[in-house]
């Protein structure tokens, strides 16, 4: 059974897994934020327009630490591939699912506020009802997303 | 910058690189591995999630219970509470998204560092409708 749902095996997922919640919690121990990750695409616009939209208190109290987390993110990931030499294939997903999937996610995780991270980890974690229909409503959409795709051959 | 807001800003920092280096170690910066999983051709997405989920429960539950405050800041923060229109909406729009390029804001980002390129155009699709969303919205927050 573990070879027909984990033909890769299972130890990197739940490794992995791991360290992304010791991160999150370690941020939360040592700052008390709570670090989802879509929020961050919000927040840079917040220096570049003036749009009420942007200039919100919230968004301008909580931008530089976004930002650094998500360079963390860079780092960490840079250290992974060329600190320590894995390999990590290039991504042969076509441009237009690249971009377009792009916009629509970064749109409706802001609308929603959260992501995979943001209600998926940070909001399920705080127990909060709202964020886990909320990752039953996307992994849900997700799913058929993906298959309608692989399915129309597209 | 005082000694406290280094810490602050170290930890930050810290924290955000074994993020990434743990997104890259359970190969979520692979969009294919997320459309694996999406398409039940290999579960570990459920894994990582799972398990970053529940250490994640176990101390957002206990440490505002064991400590007065965190190490380097005044108080514990909650996630704002918000609507559940516009939140079901939004999980349900960012699902045909992540289900279309097999790749969410986190993977987006640190994917650059580990130097696949091609996640530029979903890092710049998601500003664009970061961008999109912010400009509509502005003014109405629910």
């Amino acid at each position: 059974m573990i070879d027909t749902y984990f033909p890769l095996g299972m130890q990197h997922y739940l490794a992995g897994g791991l360290l992304i919640g010791l991160a999150v919690s370690a941020l939360y121990l040592g700052t008390g934020l709570v670090g989802g990750m879509s929020s961050v695409f919000s927040t840079v616009w917040s220096w570049f327009s003036r749009c009420p939209g942007f200039q919100r208190e919230d968004f301008l109290r909580s931008r530089n630490w976004r930002l650094l987390f998500a360079a963390g993110l860079v780092l960490g990931a840079a250290l992974w591939r060329y600190g320590l030499g894995n390999p990590v294939p290039v991504t042969e997903i076509p441009v237009p699912y690249l971009l377009i999937g792009g916009f629509i996610a970064g749109f409706g995780a802001r609308l929603g506020n959260g992501c995979t991270s943001g209600h998926g980890i940070c909001g399920v974690a705080s127990l909060n009802l709202l964020s886990l229909l909320a990752v039953l409503v996307f992994l849900g959409v997700a799913i058929i997303t993906a298959q309608l795709v692989r399915g129309l051959g597209l | 910058m005082n000694s406290r807001g280094f810490a602050f800003s170290a930890t930050v920092l810290a924290c955000g690189a074994l993020f990434g280096f743990g997104l890259s170690l359970a190969t979520m910066i692979q969009p294919e591995v997320v459309l694996s999983f999406l398409r039940f051709d290999d579960l570990g997405l459920l894994l990582v999630l799972c398990a970053a989920t529940g250490t994640t429960l176990l101390v957002y539950q206990l440490a505002p219970r064991l400590l007065r405050r965190p190490l380097f800041a005044q108080a514990f923060r909650l996630r704002p509470d918000e609507t559940m229109r516009r939140t079901l909406g939004g999980a349900a729009l960012f699902g045909v998204g992540w289900g279309l390029s097999g790749v969410c804001p986190g993977p987006a980002i640190a994917g650059l560092g580990a130097g696949n390129w091609p996640l530029l155009w979903c890092v710049g699709g998601m500003l664009a409708g970061a961008y999109v969303q912010g400009r509509w919205f502005s003014g109405k927050r629910d």
